[in-house]
């Protein structure tokens, strides 16, 4: 990294994940992410105008979104000369926000960057059948009445069934597998019991509302309903989860014979998370407030239908890149309890880590006591956009809490990737 | 295009489709206005045009800021009489009149401010086309200055539009977008900024067909509906404006419904009718309040400080809604309460006016956007002012200010809404008291247009400039006032709330004490005034008052707060309420107070404070202690003010009825020593 400048993350808030109740819900990704933007730009003294770049992260934004980056820069009254894009590593378009926003400080280009993820899952679409599409555009061309009546008979009932965007979205359609199914894939290599996944999803809730009660989740601000609905708490929360409830759920995506059910799987959520990142320049003459440094950042590849596996090389590419051997919290996204757990069990596998990854020097094994430690997207929900952002700013704030000095945030990919950031506290 | 004749206030160019373009640019202002001077000059530059017989003529503006925003203000508070008030406008007729009969077509290309007589001679033409933007706005709004359009206007609307519509948009003085205004046919076309010219063009070269007149219109403009319609439309407008106080909508319908189709009949007595209003009381006092209005305004306007971001401490209904009321004006606004759930009704309500005001969903949502809900307050520190807005407990501010002083950024104001704790009291927790300044609105803010900004002792000139400026940027009136126990509204209402309680409890029925006062044209009378403040909140401040001003609270009001009965929020105070609304009473007894020593009572003992605050000094002068009860009490904008209205019924009597009534009442009524500094009859 010589010659490139250091890179700082200053500040950072969070919306609460809100989870879909399989209906739009009351925000747009463009609400959540000014709702989040808004709070940390009205406590840090910078101006708006005074950003180099507005980088949002969001798989699928709606129609009226196009570079949402933009609108949600115009929106936060940046003004006209601030410019902004969106970018798309699908789950990871948050971390992938955060990276170009580094990439943009340290090559000098930006002194200020405001970044982040954002996504309204509950908003995705339905769409309808290209049959359906054509046959509307026929009707609509058509000018007299005889013309309609005779596109009638070509009119199939079929044609009214909806396309589900968040099932597309969530379907691998190079290696035609669904997320889940990805995770069903990776149950059975790491021979992952239905009840060890299970007992993973508590956890993951038991540590989210002890973090809820305790004040742990420092980044999260309420948002408020245009009817003045406040929303502040991660309502996908189950506080009355316990093992019995969890075994009678059914297996969602391999019917049958799966293992993967919607009680340990990450939540269909919608929530944003934006950072501001500063060079020291930066903050040096402004005075700024730094949570962190970001050292480095690395994406990696691996099977897509194995796609949950992604964070493995991601995590020991990264840190043997950097000289080290683990780090002191971590945080891995948890789309899937059971994901998260062949992870841990093909990093602690050096022949897992010698054949798949071409690493084979020895890496410290991940503590579980250190990792997610306020719970995760099995218990708060991943809205994709979001994720990458959620992870690294909570775990900032872990590193904070703990006076603790390095910290590794990764998560997996669909298609078949994995990315990692190292982050490190600084006083 | 090169000019092909100048005038002092205008000029017209020729195209080379022999096309002329007639630009209004008045010497000296920003804004086009028809003064006698623009008016003559017009008619010779008419002459002119219509010697060089071109093929049709354009009337624009070359002001940024619009068309022409009216006639001259000035000019017609100076007409004397009748007479010369009728010479001046038969002569604006007769130059309209020309323009409307020149032999070649001829267009309005308007945008910005085309209003009273600026649409007046848009009417005039052929044809109009508005630009399509926000800051374009059509209207006749004459009847808010006491009189009616007059250079033919209602004659021109009615005959385009129909009495119906023609009658809504004088009678309301509204104003109207360029899109509202195409719908109801008073502009044949919109256009974008960069196609009004082409749009003026395609009217003059392909004017479209005069509008078809439906039944419903044709039917209401006929002679044997006019009667029984006129008749409904006095009722409702009855209802909204005394005739007796307001006779200027009173003679539009007559002149309608006597006149409606005879239009040179109806040019006629329209302008005998204006000359008649303007130079009646109502019209020179309304158009007095107007002055006064713009006084203010300009002294809000001088400071070069702007408001980028604002800070609101108390999420209540007077903070929350000054928070909303500033995002609504384009301000980043932070509004700051101890826990979400207290923030969440001012996000509500901001919402609710957003909705209302700017209805597009994408300004709604921009309104939204700029404002921020800040339970930590750290908002604070980015203001460029901050104003409190929390309960009014001395302790509880000194606090706030304590804490606020040391997060604030340099340069950055403090500001306090309270509106019966003295600035000193407060600043006492300052280390740099000079910073404190008083911004005190009135509820409803949306509605209400007056702020008083309030100079403690130790206030600096910076931080007076600062509420100036920030309440212009609002486009509220801002006044100064100084900190004196309940400034100058409150000061001045609160004697005359209680003397309207104390009237009920001695068994004037309720009605008969509000009925008084609004007789008299109050917009309120005392009783339900009180209803609507909140009883509770009168008792809070009626005690700091009698603390301050030596009166007390009257019994019949802490026993109606004992009992739970708060006014129109509780359902029930000195009325009731259902669903908000009131409930009129049933029948009352007879009152054993003659109407007049009612109206007596109350109006008397509101003027004898203005005399006590014109005294002490208040406000800069009496002229701003008028602007100030106009604007922030409702007081009859049609008396001038309040002391304007003493000084026209003349001082020495009320002097003499305070007298009397102190001998019946008691000292309350002892005529202020203020009033050896009330003058006469004033102009």
């Amino acid at each position: 990294m010589s010659g490139l400048r250091d890179v700082f993350i200053v500040d950072g808030a969070r919306t609460p994940l809100l989870k879909s109740k399989n209906k739009p819900g009351p925000f747009s990704a463009s609400d959540l992410a000014v709702a989040a933007g808004r709070a940390v730009l009205s406590r840090q003294p910078i101006n708006p105008a005074e950003l180099g770049e507005v980088i949002v992260g969001c798989v699928m934004p709606a129609v009226d979104e196009a570079n949402i980056g933009r609108v949600v820069s115009l929106r936060l009254g940046c003004g006209k000369k601030v410019p902004a894009y969106t970018v798309g590593r699908n789950c990871a378009s948050g971390l992938q926000a955060l990276d170009c926003a580094m990439k943009d400080i340290s090559m000098g280009r930006h002194d200020l960057v405001l970044a982040g993820g954002t996504e309204a899952m509950s908003r995705y679409p339905l769409l309808v059948t290209p049959q359906m599409q054509s046959w509307i555009t026929d009707w609509m061309v058509a000018k007299t009445f005889g013309q309609k009546l005779s596109l009638l008979p070509a009119f199939r009932p079929k044609y009214l069934r909806p396309i589900i965007g968040v099932l597309e979205g969530l379907t691998d359609h190079v290696s035609g597998i669904s997320m889940g199914q990805t995770a069903e894939v990776l149950a059975h290599r790491f021979n992952i019991s239905r009840v060890e996944m299970d007992a993973f999803s508590i956890e993951s809730h038991r540590r989210l509302e002890f973090a809820a009660e305790n004040g742990r989740l420092e980044e999260l601000i309420p948002i408020f309903g245009a009817d003045g609905t406040v929303y502040d708490v991660d309502d996908g929360l189950r506080r009355d989860s316990t093992a019995e409830k969890l075994a009678k759920l059914k297996p969602v995506f391999d019917r049958k014979l799966g293992k993967v059910t919607a009680g340990n799987s990450a939540q269909i959520t919608d929530g944003s998370a934006m950072l501001l990142l500063a060079s020291e320049s930066a903050v040096k003459s402004r005075g700024l407030p730094v949570l962190g440094r970001m050292v480095d950042v690395k994406w990696a590849g691996v099977e897509p239908t194995e796609m949950g596996l992604g964070p493995v090389p991601a995590i020991a590419e990264l840190l043997k890149g950097n000289n080290m051997k683990g780090a002191d919290y971590w945080e891995i996204n948890e789309a899937f309890a059971c994901q998260v757990m062949a992870c841990l069990k093909a990093y602690a596998d050096p022949e897992y880590l010698l054949k798949e990854v071409g690493i084979d020097s020895s890496l410290d094994p991940i503590d579980t006591a250190r990792l997610n430690v306020d719970g995760g997207a099995v218990s708060m929900g991943h809205p994709v956009g979001t994720s990458g952002a959620r992870i690294t700013l909570h775990l900032l704030n872990v590193l904070r809490r703990n006076n603790a000095r390095f910290g590794v945030a990764s998560m997996c990919i669909g298609g078949g990737q994995g990315g990692a950031v190292l982050l490190e506290r600084v006083s | 295009m090169v000019p092909t004749k100048k005038y002092k206030n205008m000029f017209v160019e020729r195209d080379e489709k022999n096309v002329s373009w007639l630009y209004l640019d008045k010497e000296g202002s920003s804004a086009n206005v028809l003064s006698k001077e623009v008016l003559e000059e017009l008619d010779l530059c008419l002459e002119f045009v219509e010697n060089t017989e071109p093929a049709g003529l354009v009337i624009l503006s070359a002001k940024k800021s619009g068309f022409v925003a009216g006639a001259d203000v000035n000019e017609f508070v100076a007409i004397k009489d009748e007479v010369s008030a009728l010479s001046l406008i038969r002569r604006g007729q007769a130059v309209f009149n020309r323009l409307e009969k020149l032999p070649f077509p001829t267009v309005a290309a308007v945008h910005g401010f085309c209003l009273g007589g600026g649409l007046e001679l848009a009417l005039a033409c052929s044809h109009r086309v508005a630009r399509d933007d926000e800051a374009t706005q059509l209207g006749l709004p004459e009847v808010r200055l006491g009189i009616h359009p007059g250079f033919g206007g209602c004659v021109r609307c009615v005959r385009l539009l129909g009495g119906l519509v023609a009658l809504d948009l004088i009678l309301t003085g509204r104003s109207l977008k360029a899109g509202a205004a195409m719908k109801i046919g008073l502009v044949d076309m919109t256009a974008p900024e960069r196609h009004l010219k082409d749009a003026a063009l395609a009217l003059l070269t392909d004017p479209p067909r005069p509008r078809k007149k439906g039944v419903m219109e044709l039917v209401v403009d006929s002679a044997l509906a006019r009667p029984f319609v006129g008749g409904l439309i006095r009722k409702k407008t009855a209802s909204k404006a005394n005739p007796a106080h307001y006779p200027a909508p009173f003679a539009v319908v007559d002149l309608w419904q006597k006149y409606c189709g005879r239009w040179d009949r109806m040019m006629h007595e329209e302008a005998k009718s204006v000359a008649r209003l303007i130079t009646g009381r109502t019209a020179k006092n309304l158009v007095r309040a107007f002055q006064l209005q713009e006084r203010m305004r300009s002294q809000g306007k001088k400071s070069a400080q702007k408001i980028s971001n604002l800070h609101v401490v108390g999420a209540g209904a007077m903070g929350g809604d000054i928070a909303a009321w500033s995002a609504l004006r384009g301000i980043f606004t932070t509004i700051q309460d101890r826990e979400p759930k207290f923030v969440s009704p001012a996000i509500k309500r901001g919402h609710d006016l957003f909705s209302k005001r700017l209805r597009e969903k994408r300004l709604v949502q921009a309104a939204m956007d700029r404002l921020i809900p800040d339970v930590k307050g750290d908002g604070a520190g980015k203001a460029d002012l901050v104003i409190e807005a929390v309960f009014e407990d001395i302790e509880v501010k000194r606090t706030l200010f304590r804490d606020l002083e040391g997060r604030i950024k340099p340069g950055a104001t403090l500001a306090t809404n309270t509106s019966s704790i003295p600035l000193e009291e407060i600043a006492e927790a300052l280390s740099r008291p000079e910073n404190l300044v008083g911004i005190h609105f009135f509820n409803p803010v949306p509605l209400m247009q007056l702020v008083e900004v309030v100079k403690g002792a130790a206030t600096s000139r910076e931080a007076m400039e600062k509420g100036f400026a920030y309440a212009a940027q609002i486009g509220k009136l801002p006044l100064a006032v100084k900190s004196n126990p309940g400034f100058l509204v409150n000061r001045i209402l609160v004697p005359y709330l209680l003397e309207g309680i104390l009237m009920e409890s001695e068994g004037v029925p309720k009605t008969v004490v509000d009925k008084a006062a609004t007789n008299f044209g109050m917009p309120m009378g005392p009783l339900f005034l009180a209803d609507t403040v909140g009883l509770d909140i009168c008792v809070h401040v009626g005690r700091i008052f009698s603390e301050r001003l030596g009166m007390s609270v009257p019994e019949r009001l802490e026993s109606l707060v004992n009992a739970g009965n708060l006014g129109k929020k509780s359902g029930r105070g000195f009325y009731e309420y259902r669903d908000g609304k009131r409930v009129s009473p049933a029948s009352e007894p007879k009152s054993p107070l003659d109407m007049t020593t009612v109206r007596d009572r109350l109006v008397m003992r509101f003027l004898n404070e203005c005399a006590a605050c014109l005294r002490e000094g208040i406000t800069e002068d009496a002229d701003m202690l008028d602007a100030g009860m106009i604007f922030g009490a409702g007081f009859a904008p049609f008396y001038g003010g309040p002391l304007k209205y003493a000084s026209d019924e003349g001082v020495s009597g009320i002097v003499e009825t305070l007298g009397e009534l102190e001998k019946k009442y008691g000292a309350r009524f002892k005529p202020d020593a203020g009033w050896k500094l009330v003058s006469g009859p004033r102009g």
